[in-house]
């Protein structure tokens, strides 16, 4: 960028005060945008949503399921239902608010180094993420309880590492998708559907079409990411989810952080 | 202290800015004039790094503006009173803002309350809020990092008399203690009883840059005659440049003798004659509303 080029033109640079120099570490910018996610009544409605969401599905299974299902992990695998739906809504609108909001004039004008702004983005995105999937134990844990106590649930407490790294990669995969279509798309609406819609019409095309299949056995996110959520990932199934996360989330996110930094602020 | 060197900014064909520089001193007010759309805007989002320039370069204490580490805690920056998230309260807003640059959050309240907003309003969202309350919230934003230099755009938007009154007392405090402030508006009147220093700007070139005493300082003679277009002949014939104003009245570059004399020679009835106020620059600005306005 000319300002960039000037800059080195400039011979000496002076070093600003110490104290005021300070750069806002990303951790710091990471707990700004964490705040920014939900001190508007959008964003705490979304997680209070989701939060119902948790408290509602758990519920349901404890009335439906049949007893032998009334699992630990059960309960946490269909907590993890509201959170992949929502959760990316929370990531897109991270961003897109800046725009549709014109807050983006204030938080580049206060870090000129967008790339950090979207780092901590992202990271405020995994954070939430793992939130999420602790509210999902703790709800889980509550459903297993009131199992065993009023309608003779199976009640098993077992959890391996494997399921729970897989609930939490499987949720912060989703997020970032999330923030990746943001950044990209720059508009809450435009973002939003084509985060649902592009990955059904690619679903229902791929079911259709014969020709597509093995391209969508690679690169369809809902088709490899099902053994992630089923914690069933065999050696052939991480090569394959590579490629879709690849597809749809590491190469919007690289096209969105081009845009995000380039654009004009005004 | 800020320095533009030969900003340029062109959006395909059109060019925005084309070759602006000026330099703002410690201590001063600039007042950056010119009509609506007139590039001042593109020109203080250049230097605040938001837009990058086609050519030339902007410095802030001598860093461009994308250099600066925490840039809030160096330049107080008021571009947009309607760029904060709506939903947010005021308190929530500075908030943020002290939290990004690490400055003491105790430092919220009081600059609320240096703003003229009460704890009512500071509790209120930010949609609530009329022009003028962003205004002030806008300022609050500003100064919340203690900064050196301030850079406003059109901060008198919206405010009462009496809070651009306050306002003007706030900035020329702020630049007797030693700071530096941009203060950009498209009224003459607005900005000549804080600034210092005038830059002019028109069609996205300067048209005039200089200290506010040279810029209105009377240059020429006032006169204004029975017989205007004699008059002028009269005076062009004599050899003095004689301009015109909207009034009818002419600005003569002369003394008042030599424009007396030229008129009592030509047997011209005179009405006023006296030394121009500033019309000069008066007149440059009604020419740029004029003309420089549409796009």
């Amino acid at each position: 960028m000319t300002a960039t080029a000037t800059a080195t033109a400039t011979p000496a640079v002076p070093t600003p005060r110490a104290s005021a120099a300070g750069r806002p570490s990303v951790g710091r910018l990471t707990l700004v945008e964490l705040r920014k996610m939900t001190d508007t009544r959008a964003g705490f409605w979304l997680l209070a949503v989701t939060a119902l969401g948790y408290a509602a599905l758990v519920a349901v299974m404890f009335f439906a399921a049949d007893p032998p299902e009334q699992t630990f992990y059960g309960f946490f695998q269909i907590t993890m239902l509201p959170s992949a739906v929502l959760l990316p809504v929370i990531g897109i609108l991270a961003v897109t608010g800046e725009w549709t909001q014109r807050g983006a004039l204030t938080t580049f004008t206060l870090v000129p180094e967008r790339q950090r702004v979207a780092a901590a983005k992202l990271l405020a995105g995994v954070a939430l993420a793992a939130a999420s999937v602790a509210a999902g134990l703790l709800f889980a844990a509550l459903g297993n309880l009131a199992g065993v106590a009023f309608t003779d649930g199976d009640g098993s407490w077992q959890l391996t590492a494997g399921a729970l790294g897989s609930a939490v990669l499987l949720q912060v995969v989703n997020i970032t998708m999330g923030v990746a279509f943001g950044m990209l798309l720059m508009s809450s609406p435009l973002a939003i559907v084509l985060y649902f819609l592009l990955p059904t019409v690619w679903s229902v095309l791929t079911s259709m079409i014969g020709a597509l299949r093995t391209a969508a056995e690679w690169l369809d996110l809902g088709v490899t990411s099902m053994p992630l959520a089923e914690n069933a990932m065999s050696g052939s199934d991480w090569p394959k989810l590579a490629a879709s996360v690849g597809l749809w989330v590491v190469l919007p996110l690289a096209a969105g952080l081009v845009r995000l930094v380039r654009r004009e602020v005004s | 202290m800020i320095s533009v060197e030969h900003l340029t900014k062109r959006y395909g064909p059109h060019t925005a800015v084309d070759d602006v520089s000026f330099h703002c001193e410690a201590g001063t007010v600039t007042g950056f004039l010119g009509p609506n759309g007139a590039g001042k805007s593109t020109t203080m989002r250049m230097i605040c790094g938001l837009t990058p320039p086609t050519g030339g370069g902007a410095t802030v204490d001598g860093v461009p503006y994308r250099r600066l580490p925490n840039p809030g805690r160096r330049v107080g920056v008021l571009l947009d009173a309607s760029a904060q998230h709506p939903g947010r309260t005021g308190r929530e807003t500075l908030g943020l803002a002290a939290q990004v640059m690490g400055v003491d959050r105790g430092r919220v309240g009081a600059l609320l309350d240096r703003v003229g907003l009460d704890s009512k309003a500071g509790r209120k969202r930010v949609r609530q809020y009329s022009l003028g309350m962003r205004q002030r919230l806008g300022l609050a934003h500003a100064l919340l990092g203690d900064p050196r230099v301030l850079i406003l755009d059109e901060p008198a938007n919206g405010l009462d008399p009496e809070g651009i009154f306050w306002m003007r007392t706030v900035l020329r405090d702020f630049a007797d203690r030693g700071g530096t402030v941009l203060l950009s508006s498209h009224l003459l009147r607005e900005v000549e009883a804080v600034a210092d220093r005038l830059v002019v700007i028109g069609g996205g070139r300067v048209v005039a840059d200089g200290t506010k005493q040279e810029l209105l300082a009377g240059t020429g003679t006032r006169v204004r005659g029975l017989e205007p277009d004699k008059l002028e002949r009269a005076l062009t014939g004599a050899g003095v440049t004689v301009t015109g104003t909207p009034d009818g009245a002419l600005v003569a570059q002369a003394d008042a003798e030599t424009v007396g004399r030229t008129a009592a020679a030509a047997g011209l009835v005179l009405l006023e004659l006296r030394p121009a106020d500033g019309a000069g620059l008066e007149q440059l600005f009604l020419e740029l509303t004029a003309n420089g306005g549409t796009r």
